[in-house]
């Protein structure tokens, strides 16, 4: 496996050589709510722009037919990087947006015919998520269940920040229609089970819903990048602002099968077979799920964050931010005061590490550290619950990836030793 | 350096030695506020005799720049009429939502004016405001003033 040469991959990144607060050099480890881009990915959205520019799927002229190649090709190579086909991709604005998407075609399936009725939900159905979901993967199931009169009940987590399997069987059963949770924890860093938890859902026939933000920007140690259908999912959501592209674009991920039976959220135009007066019948997916006009250019740009990935590797990826993780563990273990918020090694648990000082407020932590030019996010990450399970209002977390050096998290030592003299703890 | 600009010493100080701090019974008016960015909250409770604010009390969990300045918030706005409370508070939320840009009267601010540079850091200017809302939603709950107002 080559490893990553992060001098060389630095300068694909022009915001990574920019100065903040008096001049000190940016580090940037703050990857986990969004990653910086490299010029591959803005060159690819200009050149679209610039070149190719047009609605797609409609239209004869030869810029249409580009425009539409171009989104399509990006479809297929996104596809192919999860271990998924073309039209089990479907184009988003986010993660978000994907985990509403299933919620709300599962609450349309409620109040409709037979057709759609393995979506359907009602009282006594059951939706199991876990305690440590981002909001994302966990407000709209609670709207949902509000919607259709379904129980929502979770997996607990430990002390170590591991999902709290100890209950499956209780919870996990035949009332379970579906079964999601976080690849890898965005506050924990906790690689989940995937395998056991698939498992265990089929055999009571749940859907499962991946949350995969944190974990197909990185790959996941020890394997290349993550592969959906090796997996077994049901469904997956991944955001491209985290994987070196462009915001306003995400996927999701359904099994072919399940997507062509499944009804749709948005409708309106681009996503129909044929409208009448009376009413209308919907495009086969992705297009059923693709309503309105779409961000063409950033899915172009996502295409080609893809690319600049498999370039270097997800494998080598992983092992870079393995290292990086397991130097931050290390440092942070050392400094008297903190608290690792999460598994304290490297085992089944991927870059994102949260931490606490005693007697500094995160905000106040991070604003020290900013002054430091480290740049880290503060608060409770959108996984409120989960910081209530610890018993704590908020964290500081760092998220290195792949264009971080190992000296970078030294500076981030350095600055939570200022923090902890700056308020005389 | 930057750090001190926001991190006065006024501010350190009510920090680690916050006034009025604690729940205190009668009451007139409650508030519990939240920051849903970062999950800070504080409950602040009014008490009123007439047109004057008899007594502020409060818990909560936050930053050094929500904790401060709550503490000057009591400072300022106890044993004084509400309505005058409330202009400070005008004051107070100009200057956070300054950027820097807006010249504190000590007079009206006293302490409060330490959070001058706190206006500089737009992330912040909430930490510094949670104590402000509270009080404010106290005061309309304890039918002080008007909530319109």
């Amino acid at each position: 496996m080559t490893a990553i040469d992060v001098a060389r991959v630095r300068k694909d990144f022009p915001i990574l050589a920019r100065t903040v607060r008096d001049e000190k050099p940016l580090v940037y480890l703050d990857s986990g709510a969004t990653s910086q881009r490299p010029n591959q990915v803005l060159e690819a959205e200009r050149e679209y722009t610039e070149q190719h520019n047009a609605a797609v799927h409609r239209g004869a002229h030869q810029l249409a037919e580009e425009a539409t190649d171009a989104y399509e090709d990006a479809r297929a190579n996104i596809a192919a990087f999860v271990g998924a086909k073309p039209d089990e991709v479907v184009y988003l604005k986010n993660a978000t947006e994907g985990i509403n998407l299933i919620a709300y075609a599962m609450g349309n399936a409620s109040t409709s015919g037979p057709e759609a009725e393995r979506f359907a939900l009602g009282p006594g159905d059951e939706i199991v998520v876990t305690e440590m979901e981002h909001h994302a993967n966990l407000v709209p199931w609670q709207q949902l269940c509000q919607r259709t009169g379904a129980t929502l009940r979770w997996f607990g987590v430990t002390g170590e920040g591991r999902l709290d399997l100890s209950n499956i069987d209780e919870l996990v059963t035949e009332r379970t229609k579906v079964l999601a949770f976080t690849h890898q924890s965005n506050v924990l860093g906790t690689v989940n089970p995937v395998q056991t938890l698939v498992r265990k859902a089929h055999e009571v026939g749940a859907l499962t819903v991946l949350d995969a933000c944190q974990s197909v920007p990185h790959g996941v140690h020890g394997q290349s990048g993550v592969d959906f259908g090796a997996l077994g999912v049901d469904f997956a959501v991944f955001s491209g602002h985290k994987m070196l592209g462009p915001s306003g674009v995400g996927v999701l991920y359904g099994r072919s099968e399940l997507l062509q039976a499944m009804p749709p959220f948005l409708t309106g135009g681009s996503m129909i077979e044929m409208v009448r007066m009376a009413g209308s019948t919907f495009a086969p997916p992705p297009q059923r799920f693709e309503a309105g006009s779409m961000m063409i250019a950033q899915a172009v740009g996502l295409g080609a964050a893809v690319d600049y990935l498999k370039l270097l590797g997800m494998g080598a990826i992983a092992e870079h931010e393995r290292e990086l993780t397991a130097a931050l563990l290390r440092g942070l273990g050392e400094i008297p005061g903190v608290t690792i918020v999460g598994p304290e090694t490297t085992e089944q648990r991927g870059a994102v590490v949260s931490f606490t000082v005693d007697g500094v407020h995160p905000h106040d932590v991070g604003q020290v550290l900013d002054s430091y030019g480290v740049a880290v996010r503060v608060g409770h990450h959108c996984a409120w619950p989960l910081h209530q399970r610890f018993g704590i209002p908020a964290t500081v977390r760092a998220t290195p990836y792949l264009y971080n050096e190992l000296s970078e998290v030294d500076t981030l030592f350095e600055g939570v030793r200022a923090a902890q003299e700056f308020f005389k703890v | 350096m930057q750090l001190d600009s926001m991190y006065q010493e006024i501010i350190l100080d009510h920090y680690k030695h916050p006034h009025a701090r604690g729940l205190r019974e009668p009451f007139d008016g409650e508030s519990f506020q939240v920051n849903p960015t970062c999950g800070d909250e504080i409950t602040l409770r009014v008490r009123l005799d007439g047109e004057q604010v008899a007594d502020v009390s409060y818990d909560g969990q936050g930053c050094s720049i929500s904790q401060a300045a709550v503490s000057v918030l009591t400072d300022l706005v106890i044993g004084r009429p509400a309505k005058d409370a409330l202009a400070t508070m005008d004051a107070f939320v100009e200057l956070m939502q300054g950027r820097g840009k807006v010249e504190p009267d000590e007079d009206v601010l006293e302490d409060a004016i330490a959070f001058a540079g706190v206006a500089k850091y737009p992330a912040r200017v909430k930490c510094a405001l949670l104590g402000w809302m509270a009080f404010k939603d106290a005061l309309v709950k304890a039918n002080a003033v008007d909530a319109e107002k």
